[in-house]
C-alpha cells in the first residue's frame, strides 16, 4: 500500500491524535457488487458538484502472453477508437462538449479509465463506458495509426532518455522470472508486432463486468451509485467459464547480488539505486512484514529528516540526496528499494559501500522504539492530506481493490501501521536487506573521470 | 460572494469566496469548508521570481526559495524540517520566472504553529552555508540530470530564442556555471529586495473561519517588510520567424514553436483562449491533436498553449516526433494554422470548445488544495472574485467571427521555431 506514500502528500492527524489504532481512512467509502460479479466502490465527496468515475480492469502487462508485450497498454489506446453505437471519437468528443477530462493509464496489474465530470452526467459517462466494455469496433487502419502512436510513446518516454533505458534494464534484471521484468509499454520489437487479432483477442479475454472495479468518487451517494450500475453495467453478462486465473511467474528466493551499469553520453549525473525482492501486501507469509517496511522505508529514507537523509547529506556530505521507497502494492512481488546521488567528488561505487556499511550497522544495532514510534505517527499522518482529493481517493481504492485487497484493508491501513513493533521493523529489514539479494543498479557518465559535457 | 460553479448544468453547490482585510491590514482571499480537517494556505510576491536574478547569478531566487525553509530563528535546518515533519505541516516555497510562491497546508490544530514557523522562513531565514551548499547541489544534480535530455534542451533553448536579450531567456534555476557564484550575501539581498507585503496575494481554504484566518494571515505576515524594491522588467514580444536548430542524435527530434500571445486585459483575450483550446489545447479533440495524432499517427504528444506571463503574452507549443518525419509534422503544423486563420472554426466546433471550458470550471475547485491554488492564482493574474461568476458568460459571448478576427491577427506571425535533433530533411 505504498500507495499513500505515492499518491499522497501529507495529512491532518495531530501528534497528539494520530495514534491511528482507530483511526479509520475515508470512512465514508462503501462496497457492493453486482449479480455478474462486478465490484464497486463509492466514495461520497460532496463539496463540489463533481465526480471522478474510473473503470478498472483487473488485467495489465504482468497478464501478457511471452512475445506480446505492450499488447495491455495498445489496448488501452484502442479503447478510444469508438463502438457501433459511439463511433469513432464520439465518445471523448461528448466527454469534452460535457466540460469533463478523461484519461486511462495501464499498469502491471491492472488498466484503468476515468472520466472527471459534472455530476449529472454520470449516468451517461456509465452507459458509454459500460458501451465499450462489450461493443469495441477497430478496423486495420486505426490499429496500423495508433501503434505508430504508442511507438513514438516509447521514443518520448524511454529511447530518448538514458535513465528510462535504465529503468527497463534494472527491472528486467530486478525480475529473474516474473513479468514485472517486461516493460508496461512493450520492447518495441514486439509493439511493432502487435495485430488488431490479438488486441481484441486480449479484450474478449479480460474486459468482461466480473473482471472490473467500479469506483465512483464525489458528490454521489452510494443508492444513487447502485442504481445507476445495475442499469448500466449490470445487465452485461459476466464471462462463460472458468475465472480469470492471475497465477503468474513467480520469482526463485535470490542466491546471488546482481549488477546493472550504464554507461552513456548522455548521462551528466551519476545515479545508484539498491534494490531487493520484498514482500506485498497482497503477497507475504504473514501480515506484519508488509507494514512494517512501510514503516522502515519511511525511518530510513522518507524525506529530509530520514536516517539516511541525516547520515549522507547533513552529516557525512557524500550524497546530494538520498531515499528510500517500499513498494508493496503489487498483486505479486513488491520491492524495496534505495537511490542515492553523490556529491561531487564522492564515486557511485565509494557511496554505494558507504550505504552498505550503514545498512549493516542499522540492521546489526536496531531502530529504536522512539524512532519507529515517531516514523510510524507521520506515516499515518500523512493520510488525512490524501482524503482532500476525490480523485486521490478514488485511484488509492480502485488500484488496492484491483490487487485483490477489499475495502477494509485500506481502511483499516492506519491501524495496521500502528501496530508495527520495533521487532517486527528489524525482522523485517533483516530478512529483505542482504547483500546476496541486492541488486545494484549504477548510471555513469560515458568516461569515467571526464567532466560532464558543459554543451547540451 | 457566492457563487454557483456550474451555471449552464444548474447544480447547486457553490465556493463562498471572501475577500477579507487582516488586522494589520492584509488584503486575502477565504472559503471556509470543514469537510476535510486540513486548512490550505498559498500566497504569491509577485513579481519577485527569477526574472529579479542578476546577470551571472542566475538562479538567485529558486535557491533562496530552496533555502527559505532549510532553518530559520533559533532552528537549524534539521531543527526546522523535524517541526514540520513532527507536526504534519507541509512548508514549501518556489520560484517561477514572475513570482515567488509558497504553500503552507496544515490540520486545524496545527495552524499556530504553522503559521509561527513560516514568519520565521519569511522574516528571519538563516541562510546557513550547510543549508545553502545543500540546495545548490541538489539544485545542480538536477541540472546535470537533464544536460542531455532532448525536451529539456529545446526547454533552455526556447527561452533563449523566443525572449532574447529579456530576463526571460535566461533558465530560472541557474545554470551550472552560474550557481557557484551565489553567495550568502546575494541571498540575503534577494530576500531583502523581493519579499515586500506590498506584492503578497494571499488564498486560504479550509477548516476555518474568518477569525482564524485573520490570525493565520497576521501570525504569518505581519513581520513581512512594508515594501520591495523590484528591478523593472521590459516586455518583451516573441520575435517573428526566428529558427534554431540544436544538433544531436536522438530517437525522437523535439519541435518547439512560438508567437505573440495576447494581453490578460485586451478585449479578445478571450476569444484568443477559446481559439487555443480549438487549434491545440484540447487534449483529444484539438485540430493538432487530430491532424498530427490521430490521422498521421505521427506523434504521441502535440499541442499549443496560451501563456500569461507578466511580461510576455506568447502562443506556444510543440510535439516530438521519429527524425524522418519531422519536416513533415511541422508541415502538418503549419498547415493546421494557416488552414484555421483562412477557415476559422466551424459553429459546431465552437460550441464544443465553449461547453468544455465552461463545464470544467468545476473540476479545478473540488478539493482544497486546488482551491487555493487557483485563488492566489487569480490575483497573480489581477483577475477579480466577480470573474469566477462572470466567466461563463464571457466565454459563451464568442463568436465564430471573434475566433476567425483574433486567429487573423495572432496566428498568421510566422512561427519561430526552436528544434532539437538531426537536421530536418
Amino acid at each position: 500500500m505504498t500507495v499513500f506514500s505515492a499518491a499522497l502528500g501529507s495529512v491532518g492527524l495531530t501528534p497528539a491524535n494520530a495514534s491511528g489504532g482507530d483511526m479509520v481512512f475515508a470512512p465514508s467509502a462503501s462496497e457492493f457488487t453486482l449479480d455478474n460479479g462486478m465490484r464497486v466502490v463509492v466514495i461520497p465527496d460532496r463539496r463540489a458538484p463533481v465526480v471522478t468515475h474510473m473503470i478498472w480492469y483487473k488485467v495489465g502487462a504482468a497478464d501478457e502472453a511471452p512475445g506480446e508485450s505492450g499488447i495491455a497498454h495498445f489496448l488501452e489506446h484502442l479503447m478510444f477508437k469508438g463502438t457501433e453505437a459511439n463511433p469513432g471519437d464520439t465518445f471523448s468528443q461528448t466527454i469534452a462538449q460535457l466540460g469533463g477530462t478523461q484519461n486511462a493509464f495501464t499498469s502491471y496489474d491492472y488498466t484503468a479509465y476515468f472520466q472527471r465530470i459534472a455530476v449529472e452526467h454520470l449516468p451517461l459517462m456509465m452507459q458509454m463506458e459500460a458501451d465499450r466494455m462489450k461493443n469495441l469496433v477497430l478496423s486495420d487502419d486505426v490499429v496500423s495509426s495508433e501503434r505508430n502512436v504508442v511507438l513514438e510513446e516509447r521514443a518520448s518516454r524511454v529511447d530518448n532518455d538514458p535513465s528510462a533505458q535504465m529503468r527497463e534494464t534494472y527491472a528486467a534484471t530486478f525480475f529473474q522470472n516474473h513479468p514485472y521484468g517486461v516493460p508496461i509499454i512493450g520492447w518495441r520489437h514486439e509493439i511493432e508486432d502487435l495485430s488488431r487479432e490479438d488486441a481484441l483477442a486480449f479484450y474478449a479475454r479480460y474486459y468482461t463486468p466480473e473482471n472490473a472495479i467500479l469506483v465512483v468518487a464525489g458528490d454521489v451517494d452510494e443508492d444513487a451509485v447502485r442504481g445507476l450500475a445495475e442499469t448500466h453495467y449490470g445487465v452485461i453478462p459476466p464471462r462463460d467459464g472458468a475465472v480469470t486465473d492471475r497465477r503468474r511467474p513467480r520469482e526463485p528466493e535470490p542466491v546471488a547480488e546482481r549488477r546493472v551499469e550504464l554507461r552513456d553520453a548522455r548521462i551528466a549525473q551519476p545515479l545508484l539505486q539498491i534494490g531487493y525482492l520484498a514482500p506485498s501486501y497482497t503477497l507475504s507469509d504473514d501480515a506484519t512484514t508488509p507494514p512494517a517496511l512501510d514503516v522502515l522505508a519511511h525511518y530510513l529514507g522518507d524525506g529530509a529528516t530520514s536516517h539516511l537523509y541525516r547520515t549522507f547529506v547533513h552529516e557525512r556530505r557524500t550524497a546530494v540526496s538520498v531515499g528510500a521507497f517500499y513498494n508493496g502494492s503489487s498483486l505479486d512481488h513488491g520491492g524495496f528499494y534505495f537511490f542515492a546521488y553523490p556529491a561531487e567528488g564522492v564515486t557511485s561505487q565509494e557511496l554505494e559501500a558507504e550505504i552498505e556499511a550503514e545498512l549493516a550497522r542499522v540492521l546489526a544495532d536496531g531502530i529504536s522504539e522512539d524512532d519507529v514510534e515517531r516514523a510510524k505517527r507521520n506515516l499515518i499522518a500523512q493520510t488525512v492530506f490524501a482524503q482532500d482529493s476525490q480523485a486521490s481517493l478514488a485511484r488509492i481504492f480502485g488500484s488496492s481493490l484491483a490487487v485483490g485487497e477489499d475495502l477494509s484493508d485500506v481502511q483499516q491501513w492506519p491501524s495496521r501501521i500502528s501496530a508495527v513493533t520495533a521487532d517486527q521493523v528489524i525482522a523485517a529489514a533483516r530478512a529483505v536487506i542482504q547483500p546476496h539479494r541486492a541488486v545494484v543498479g549504477l548510471q555513469l557518465p560515458q568516461a569515467p573521470e571526464a567532466p560532464a559535457p558543459a554543451d547540451g | 460572494m457566492t457563487l454557483t460553479l456550474t451555471p449552464d448544468a444548474g447544480a447547486e453547490a457553490a465556493v463562498n469566496v471572501v475577500e477579507r482585510t487582516s488586522p494589520s491590514g492584509l488584503s486575502y482571499w477565504h472559503v471556509a469548508d470543514s469537510t476535510v480537517p486540513l486548512v490550505a494556505m498559498r500566497f504569491g510576491f509577485r513579481g519577485a521570481g527569477a526574472t529579479q536574478d542578476t546577470d551571472g547569478l542566475e538562479g538567485t531566487a529558486t535557491l533562496a526559495a530552496a533555502v527559505l525553509d532549510e532553518g530559520a530563528g533559533p532552528h537549524d535546518a534539521l531543527a526546522f524540517q523535524t517541526l514540520l515533519e513532527d507536526n504534519a505541516i507541509r512548508l514549501s516555497f518556489d520560484a517561477s520566472q514572475d513570482n515567488l510562491t509558497g504553500e503552507l497546508t496544515v490540520v486545524a490544530d496545527t495552524v499556530e504553529l504553522g503559521a509561527e514557523l513560516l514568519s520565521l522562513a519569511l522574516t528571519q531565514p538563516r541562510f546557513d552555508e550547510d543549508a545553502i551548499e545543500r540546495a545548490r547541489g541538489q539544485i545542480m544534480a538536477g541540472l546535470r540530470r537533464e544536460l542531455n535530455d532532448p525536451e529539456a534542451i529545446a526547454s533552455r533553448l526556447s527561452s533563449e530564442t523566443f525572449f532574447p536579450d529579456h530576463p526571460y531567456a535566461r533558465p530560472s534555476r541557474g545554470s551550472l556555471e552560474s550557481l557557484p557564484t551565489i553567495s550568502t550575501g546575494d541571498l540575503r539581498a534577494y530576500h531583502q529586495r523581493a519579499l515586500g507585503r506590498d506584492r503578497l496575494h494571499i488564498a486560504i481554504v479550509g477548516d476555518i473561519d474568518a477569525d482564524g484566518a485573520d490570525a493565520l494571515v497576521d501570525a504569518a505576515f505581519a513581520g513581512v517588510a512594508e515594501a520591495s524594491s523590484l528591478t523593472t522588467v521590459s516586455r518583451i514580444d516573441v520575435p517573428a520567424g526566428t529558427v534554431r536548430h540544436q544538433d544531436l542524435d536522438v530517437a525522437q527530434t523535439v519541435i518547439r514553436f512560438a508567437m505573440p500571445g495576447i494581453d490578460r486585459d485586451d478585449p479578445d483575450f478571450m476569444a484568443a483562449f477559446v481559439m487555443n483550446h480549438i487549434v491545440g489545447g484540447g487534449t483529444f479533440s484539438s485540430r493538432l491533436f487530430k491532424s498530427v495524432r490521430e490521422e498521421r499517427g505521427l506523434t504521441y504528444s502535440v499541442y499549443s498553449y496560451l501563456a500569461v506571463r507578466d511580461h510576455a503574452p506568447f502562443i506556444g507549443g510543440g510535439a516530438s516526433t521519429r527524425p524522418e518525419r519531422a519536416q513533415e509534422t511541422l508541415d502538418v503544423i503549419r498547415d493546421v494554422l494557416s488552414t484555421f486563420v483562412a477557415e476559422g472554426p466551424s459553429e459546431e466546433e465552437l460550441q464544443a470548445a465553449k461547453d468544455f471550458l465552461i463545464g470544467s470550471y468545476p473540476l479545478r475547485f473540488d478539493s482544497s488544495q486546488k482551491i487555493s491554488q487557483q485563488l492566489v492564482g487569480m490575483q497573480l493574474e489581477d483577475m477579480p472574485i466577480s470573474y469566477m461568476a462572470e466567466r461563463a458568460a464571457l466565454i459563451r459571448a464568442i463568436t465564430v467571427d471573434d475566433i476567425r478576427r483574433v486567429a487573423a491577427r495572432l496566428l498568421n506571425a510566422p512561427l519561430s521555431l526552436v528544434i532539437v535533433g538531426q537536421p530536418l530533411t
